[in-house]
C-alpha cells in the first residue's frame, strides 16, 4: 500500500531501486549510502533503509512532489496525489516524462557521469590538433603544391598571377561582417 | 582603444560560433584547481564509542543538524548525514554497541544508523498527540525477551522501542495526565522506568512503569505551590533537585516507599553571597549537583539523609561535563577553566571532590575564545590507571580533542556556518623575495613536461602517471602568498555565525588567518551578538598603497532589528582588528556607497531603525564628500511583512540632542504598497554592485542591434497570493498567483510586471546586466520552471541609422539616468527545470565580455553551470539561418541537465546556502565559491580559456613540433637544392 491514514495526516511509503543497491543488507556501494528522499523541495528529508524503502509520515492531503538525491544517478521528481476522499489509492507520476506509476517504486532514469572520459590516444587527435594541422598544411605545401604547379599549363599560371595582382592584397576588412558589402 | 574594440568584436564572433560547450572536467583534474572541505558545525551532543577494539569513534550531533561519526585519532569524518531543516535532532545515543540512535522532530522520529558505515537501519515514526519535550534513554544492559528496548518520551507519550528493528513494543499515553515530563530514569538492574515530571507547574509527579508491558506500577505526587524554574535534575535514582519559580529556593525531592518528600532550602542560606540569576546546571553528576549564579558556580553534595553541603565554589566561566562512570562504581567528571591563552582541565572523582584526579594545562589559541562545552571519555592505561580524553567545543565553534595535556586534533567547524563572504587581493610580490626558489630549474621543468607528453601518448607506466598527478596537484604556484598575474590567488574572507572571521587561500583552501572579533563577542552590553554583513572597507589601488586592504564587519547585539549594533574594521592581510566600535545605534541596512576618500576608504551608510542614516568613516573628509554627493544618494527598503517597498533620499543633518554631523535625516521619496489580500512579497533581488557590463549593444541576427536597458537601480520583486505562500501541496493552482515586478529603485517606477497564474514560490532569482532569471514552482504542470525576462531600451533603437550617427543626431552619449524615463521593452520565456533549487547565481568576469553561465545550486547540494544561452527568451522552434549563425538554440520546453556541467562534479556541498562568484583578472575566468555545511571552490571559464594556455598545455609537444618543422624545412631545402641542380644539369 502506498498511502494510508495515520492520525492527523497520511503516510507515503515508497521504494527507491538503484541497480546493484539494496540487494542484501549492508555492504552497499558508498554511492548509494548517502541517498536522500526529499518531499516538496526540502520541507522534509528522509533516508533509505537497507532495502531501499522510505516513508514520509503525517503528510497532509494534497499534491506533493518527491525528489530523490543520490550521487551518480538522475531521478525524475515524482508527483504524488494524497487524496482525502479515497485513501489508499495510488496516484503517482514522473514529472519528467509524465509516466504514471502503479506503485511508488522510483528508479533512476539514467546514470550520471560527472567527468569527461579521456579519449585513448589515437593518431587522429594529434592530426586534428592545431599543431597537427600545421604540420599537415606544411606537408601539403611542400610536397603537393609543386606537383600541382607542374601539372598546370604555364599560360594559366601567368593568367592567375595577373588576376591576383589586379585584386590586390586581401585585407582583414573583407573578413569582417559588413565589411564585405562595400566590395 | 580601437584595437581593443576590434579584438573584442573578433572575440565575440569567435565565441558565438562555438556550440554551447559546457564546463567539464576529466577525473584526473579533480583537486587541480578546486578544493572541497567537509565540516559538521557546532557540536551539541557527543557520544563516545571506544569500548571495543578497532576504530575509536565519537558520534556527534550539531547545530547545523548534522549527525556524524568522527575518527577519535585524527578527527576525520567517517560518515555524516545532514538532516532536514525541520527535523532537528533532539538526542543521540548508541544502542547495542553497533547502532547510532537519533531522536528528532520533537521526539517524533527515531532512527538507527549503522555505526561503521552510517547506513540507516530502521526508522520509527512516533505519532504523538501534542508537542512535548523529547527524551531518550538507551539502557546499557536491559534484556526483555531477547530484545533491548529503547525508551523514548515524545509527543506526551512514552514508548518502548525494539533496538533491533525499531518496532514499537508498547506505548503509554500521558496526555490525559497533563504532566510535563522532565526526566526518564532507569536504574541499573531494575525493570522499572521512572517518569518524573511536573503537572500544572505546581505538583511533582512520578510514575513507575513496567519495562515489559508499559503497565503502571506506582504513581506518587506531591504538590508544590511555588512552581519551578527550569528543569528537575536527577541526583540519584530516588533523589531529584529543582529550583522554584522565584529562583531563590532549592527543592530536594526524595522518593521513599512510594512517598514523595519535599525539602526546601534557601539558596542564600547555602551560599551567602548568592546574587540573582541562580540556575541549576544540567550536568548529570551523581550525588552532587551544581548551581550557577552571576558570579560563580557552586558544587553541592546531597548526603543520604538529604542534607545539602556546599563543597566548592569555582569561577563562573568554568564549564562542567557530565559524569562518566568508571569501574568499581566510581564516577568522574571534568571541569575546564579558562586562563590567559591557556585552559586548565581537571578531572575529579565524584566521591572525592577535594582533590583533582588529573590536572592538565593546555595552551589554547586566543582566537578560539572560551570553552562552551566539554565531553569526557576514559581509557585504561598500560598501568591499569584511568586516562582521560576530553572533547571540547570552543566559542568559535571549533572542536578539539585533548589528551595528556595536548591538543590531539582540532576541527574548524565554525566554517560550517558562513554568514557572508568577500574577497581580498594578496600582497604584491616585493623585491628581494626570491621567486627562483619556488620555480624549478629548466631541466626539471622540461622533465615534467616530457612526463606529461608520455602521459598524453599513453606511454607512461602507472608509476609515472602517479608522478604526473603529484606534479599537477603540488603546483607550488597556486598556494603562494602573493598576487598573481591572472588573479587566481586571492583571500576569501568569510564571517561565521560564531563571530569569527577567516581568510581562506583560494589556491588550496587553507586558513591563512582567523580572528575572533571582539565586537561580536558576548558581553554585558551585547548579550546576543550576531554577525550581519561583511563589506570592503579599504581597497588600496592608486593611493595609500602602503596600507593593507581592510574589511568592515557589521553585527547586531540582539535578534530584533532595533537592537544596537557593533562594528569592526579588520586588516585583510593579518586579521588584526584595527578598530572596533559598539554598541552603537541600531542597523537595519548597510549601504556601500560608490565613493571613497583620499585613503581609499569606502564610504558606507548605515540605516538605523528610525530611518536615520549614519555615515562611516566618521571623518570630516568623508562628510564633505557625502555632502557634495548626497543629492544622488538613494536607497530602498523592503518591508516584506506589510508588503511595502519604500525609496529614500537624504534630507538634512539629524536633529539630535547631541549634535552629530555624521548622522542624516532621510526623506521618503516613493512607496509601492502591495495589497495584502492578494500579494505577499517572497523574494527581492538586485544587481551585484560591482558587476561590469562590457557593452550596451547586443548584435542580433540580420546585423540588427538591440540596446540593453542597463541600470544599477533595478529591483526584482516577486509576490504570491497569501494562500500560496506555504509549501508545495498546500495550495491549489486556482488560488495561487505569482507576480514578478521590475522596479526602478530611484523613482519607484514599475518598469515591468508579469504574472504567472497557478505558480507559487519559493522563488530564487538572479539579476545581471539587463536580465533576470527566476525559479519557481508551476502547480498546473507540477514542475519547477525557470523564467527569464530581458529588458531593452527602446529610446536608443533608432541609433541604428548610420546617417544619423554621422550627422551626430544620436543619443548614444546621453547618460543613462533613472529620471529620463526611457521607453523599455521586455522579452521573456519560461522553461521547465527538473530540480528544486537552493541558490542561484551567475558567473562574473573582469570586463564582462565572456558569456555568462548561471550557477544553480540544486536540492542535491550540487552546483550546476547552465549556459545563459539556454535561457534566452529569443529561442524559437525553428530558428532562421541568421539566428543559427548568431548562436541561438532551437526551443525546447525543458532546460538540459548535463552531468558534466556540474561544477562540483562528484562532490556535494552539503547544506548549500550560497554561491559567490568573483572575477579573476583574466577575462575568461571566474572564481566560484559555494558554501553551506561544506565549502567548495573552483575556477570556471564559461567560454573556455581563450586568453591563456591551460595548465594542461603540453610544451614538450610544441617543442617537438617545432623541431620537426625545422627538420622538415631543412630536409625540403636540401631536396629542392638537389632538384634545382638536377634541373640545371638537364
Amino acid at each position: 500500500m502506498l498511502i494510508y491514514r495515520n492520525g492527523g495526516g497520511y503516510t507515503i511509503n515508497g521504494r527507491v531501486k538503484i541497480p546493484g543497491f539494496g540487494a542484501k543488507g549492508f555492504g552497499l556501494p558508498v554511492k548509494a549510502n548517502n541517498a536522500k528522499v526529499i518531499l516538496n523541495g526540502g520541507q522534509r528529508v528522509t533516508f533509505l533503509k537497507p532495502d531501499g524503502y522510505f516513508s514520509f509520515h503525517n503528510v497532509p492531503a494534497g499534491t506533493h512532489l518527491i525528489e530523490v538525491d543520490a550521487i551518480g544517478y538522475f531521478f525524475s521528481p515524482v508527483r504524488v496525489d494524497v487524496s482525502a476522499r479515497n485513501p489508499g489509492k495510488v496516484q503517482a507520476a514522473l514529472t519528467e516524462n509524465r509516466r504514471g506509476l502503479n506503485e511508488l517504486v522510483l528508479e533512476p532514469l539514467r546514470e550520471e557521469q560527472y567527468y569527461e572520459i579521456r579519449e585513448p590516444f589515437n593518431i587522429m587527435s594529434i592530426v586534428k590538433s592545431p599543431m597537427g594541422l600545421m604540420i599537415g598544411f606544411m606537408v601539403v605545401v611542400v610536397f603537393l603544391m609543386p606537383k600541382l604547379v607542374e601539372n598546370m599549363d604555364p599560360e594559366e599560371i601567368r593568367k592567375a598571377q595577373e588576376e591576383m595582382r589586379n585584386q590586390g592584397v586581401p585585407s582583414i576588412a573583407n573578413l569582417m561582417p559588413g565589411g564585405g558589402r562595400s566590395n | 582603444m580601437a584595437m581593443a574594440i576590434k579584438l573584442s568584436i573578433l572575440l565575440l564572433f569567435f565565441l558565438s560560433s562555438l556550440i554551447p560547450t559546457s564546463f567539464s572536467l576529466y577525473e584526473d583534474q579533480v583537486g587541480f584547481m578546486d578544493w572541497h572541505q567537509r565540516y559538521i558545525g557546532k557540536v551539541k551532543h557527543a557520544v563516545f564509542h571506544t569500548q571495543k577494539a578497532g576504530r575509536k569513534r565519537v558520534v556527534v550531533s550539531t547545530e547545523e543538524n548534522v549527525i556524524a561519526s568522527l575518527d577519535l585519532r585524527r578527527g576525520e569524518i567517517f560518515w555524516r548525514h545532514v538532516l532536514g531543516s525541520n527535523d532537528v535532532v533532539d538526542k543521540i545515543d548508541i544502542a547495542l554497541g553497533k547502532y547510532v540512535i537519533t531522536l528528532s522532530s520533537e521526539g517524533s522520529i527515531l532512527r538507527a544508523w549503522n555505526l561503521p558505515d552510517g547506513q540507516m537501519v530502521w526508522e520509527s515514526f512516533l505519532s504523538g498527540s501534542k508537542s512535548s519535550k523529547a527524551l531518550l534513554t538507551v539502557p546499557a544492559n536491559l534484556k526483555v525477551d531477547l530484545d533491548s528496548p529503547i525508551f523514548v518520551y515524545g509527543g506526551a507519550c512514552l514508548y518502548a522501542i525494539s533496538s533491533i528493528d525499531g518496532e514499537i513494543l508498547w506505548k503509554k499515553d500521558f496526555t490525559t495526565e497533563g504532566i510535563d515530563v522532565h526526566q526518564l530514569l532507569l536504574s541499573d538492574g531494575s525493570d522499572v522506568v521512572h517518569v518524573v515530571g511536573v503537572t500544572d507547574s505546581s505538583q511533582f509527579d512520578t510514575y513507575d512503569i513496567d519495562v515489559r508491558n508499559g503497565g503502571l506500577l506506582k504513581h506518587a505526587s506531591a504538590s508544590f505551590p511555588g512552581g519551578i524554574y527550569g528543569e528537575i535534575l536527577p541526583i540519584s535514582s530516588d533523589k531529584f533537585v529543582a529550583l522554584d519559580a522565584s529562583r531563590s529556593l532549592l527543592v530536594l525531592i526524595s522518593i521513599k516507599d512510594g512517598q514523595i518528600n519535599l525539602q526546601q532550602t534557601q539558596v542564600s542560606d547555602l551560599i551567602h553571597e548568592a546574587s540573582g540569576n541562580t540556575a541549576i546546571i544540567p550536568s548529570k553528576l551523581s550525588g552532587i549537583f551544581s548551581i550557577s549564579t552571576d558570579t560563580f558556580i557552586a558544587f553541592i553534595k546531597v548526603t543520604n539523609e538529604g542534607k545539602l553541603d556546599v563543597m566548592e565554589k569555582v569561577d563562573k566561566m568554568v564549564v562542567v561535563s557530565d559524569a562518566l562512570p568508571l569501574s568499581e562504581g566510581e564516577q568522574a567528571f571534568a571541569l575546564v577553566q579558562h586562563g590567559d591563552s591557556k585552559i586548565h582541565l581537571s578531572v575529579r572523582l565524584v566521591h572525592d571532590m577535594s582533590s583533582n584526579h588529573l590536572k592538565e594545562t593546555v595552551k589554547m589559541d586566543h582566537d578560539r575564545g572560551f570553552v562552551h562545552k566539554i565531553f569526557i571519555n576514559n581509557y585504561v592505561r598500560t598501568d591499569r590507571s584511568h586516562g582521560f580524553r576530553a572533547l571540547i567545543v570552543m566559542e568559535d565553534h571549533s572542536l578539539l580533542l585533548l589528551q595528556q595535556g595536548e591538543i590531539v586534533w582540532s576541527r574548524e567547524d565554525g566554517l560550517a556556518s558562513i554568514i557572508d563572504v568577500t574577497t581580498s587581493e594578496l600582497p604584491v610580490e616585493k623585491l628581494g623575495v626570491s621567486v627562483s626558489k619556488v620555480e624549478h630549474s629548466l631541466f626539471e621543468w622540461l622533465k615534467g613536461h616530457m612526463l606529461k607528453l608520455k602521459g598524453t601518448l599513453m606511454l607512461a607506466t602507472p608509476d609515472e602517471i602517479a608522478e604526473i598527478q603529484k606534479i599537477r596537484l603540488q603546483s607550488s604556484e597556486k598556494s603562494k602568498m602573493t598576487r598573481d598575474h591572472n588573479g587566481f590567488r586571492r583571500l576569501l574572507i568569510v564571517l561565521t555565525r560564531a563571530g569569527k572571521l577567516f581568510a581562506l587561500h583560494t589556491g588550496d583552501g587553507r586558513v591563512v588567518w582567523s580572528s575572533l572579533l571582539q565586537s561580536l563577542r558576548k558581553s554585558d552590553q551585547c548579550t546576543h551578538p550576531t554577525g550581519l554583513k561583511l563589506h570592503q572597507w579599504q581597497i588600496p589601488h592608486h593611493h595609500a598603497l602602503d596600507n593593507n586592504p581592510s574589511v568592515l564587519v557589521v553585527g547586531r547585539c540582539g535578534p530584533s532589528l532595533s537592537a544596537s549594533s557593533a562594528m569592526s574594521i579588520v586588516d585583510a592581510y593579518t586579521g588584526k582588528e584595527l578598530h572596533n566600535m559598539g554598541p552603537l545605534h541600531s542597523t537595519v541596512q548597510v549601504i556601500s556607497l560608490p565613493f571613497s576618500d583620499s585613503t581609499e576608504q569606502q564610504l558606507h551608510l548605515l540605516i538605523d531603525a528610525d530611518k536615520r542614516a549614519h555615515l562611516y568613516p566618521r571623518t570630516p573628509e568623508a562628510a564633505e564628500i557625502f555632502q557634495r554627493e548626497s543629492e544622488n544618494v538613494y536607497w530602498y527598503s523592503v518591508e516584506a511583512e506589510v508588503g511595502i517597498l519604500r525609496g529614500y533620499g537624504v534630507k538634512s543633518s539629524c536633529n539630535l540632542e547631541v549634535p552629530d554631523e555624521y548622522c542624516f535625516e532621510t526623506r521618503n521619496l516613493w512607496s509601492i504598497v502591495f495589497p495584502s489580500e492578494s500579494e505577499k512579497i517572497i523574494a527581492t533581488v538586485t544587481r551585484k554592485a560591482n558587476e561590469v557590463v562590457h557593452t550596451q549593444a547586443k548584435v542580433i541576427a540580420e546585423e540588427d542591434v538591440m540596446y540593453k536597458y542597463i541600470s544599477k537601480n533595478i529591483l526584482f520583486v516577486a509576490t504570491v497570493s497569501p494562500k500560496a505562500s506555504g509549501p508545495i501541496g498546500s495550495a491549489t493552482p486556482d488560488e495561487s498567483l505569482l507576480v514578478v515586478h521590475l522596479v526602478d529603485t530611484v523613482t519607484g517606477r514599475i518598469l515591468h510586471r508579469m504574472s504567472h497564474s497557478g505558480a507559487q514560490g519559493p522563488v530564487h532569482a538572479v539579476l545581471s546586466e539587463n536580465w533576470v532569471v527566476y525559479h519557481y514552482f508551476n502547480l498546473r504542470a507540477h514542475r519547477y520552471e525557470i523564467s527569464v525576462i530581458e529588458i531593452y531600451d527602446q529610446s536608443r533603437a533608432e541609433n541604428k541609422d548610420v546617417l544619423k550617427l554621422i550627422v551626430g543626431k544620436h543619443n548614444l552619449t546621453a547618460p543613462v539616468s533613472s529620471y529620463s524615463r526611457p521607453e523599455v521593452s521586455t522579452k521573456s520565456q519560461s522553461y521547465f527545470f527538473t530540480h528544486s533549487v537552493k541558490a542561484i547565481s551567475v558567473t562574473s568576469t573582469a570586463k564582462g565580455i565572456t558569456s555568462k553561465h548561471l550557477l544553480i545550486g540544486t536540492i542535491g547540494d550540487k552546483v550546476l553551470a547552465l549556459d545563459k544561452r539556454f535561457v534566452d527568451p529569443r529561442r524559437s522552434l525553428n530558428p532562421t539561418q541568421a539566428e543559427k549563425e548568431e548562436g541561438l538554440l532551437p526551443l525546447t520546453d525543458t532546460l538540459p541537465i548535463i552531468p558534466q556541467s556540474y561544477v562540483t562534479h562528484a562532490f556535494k556541498v552539503e547544506g548549500l546556502r550560497g554561491i559567490e562568484t568573483v572575477p579573476a583578472k583574466l577575462e575568461s575566468t571566474t572564481l566560484v565559491f559555494a558554501y553551506g555545511v561544506d565549502l567548495f571552490f573552483t575556477r570556471l571559464a564559461p567560454s573556455r580559456t581563450y586568453d591563456s594556455l591551460t595548465e594542461d598545455f603540453n610544451y614538450a609537444l610544441l617543442l617537438l613540433t617545432i623541431v620537426a618543422l625545422v627538420v622538415a624545412i631543412f630536409v625540403t631545402w636540401v631536396l629542392s637544392e638537389r632538384k634545382d641542380l638536377q634541373d640545371k644539369w638537364r
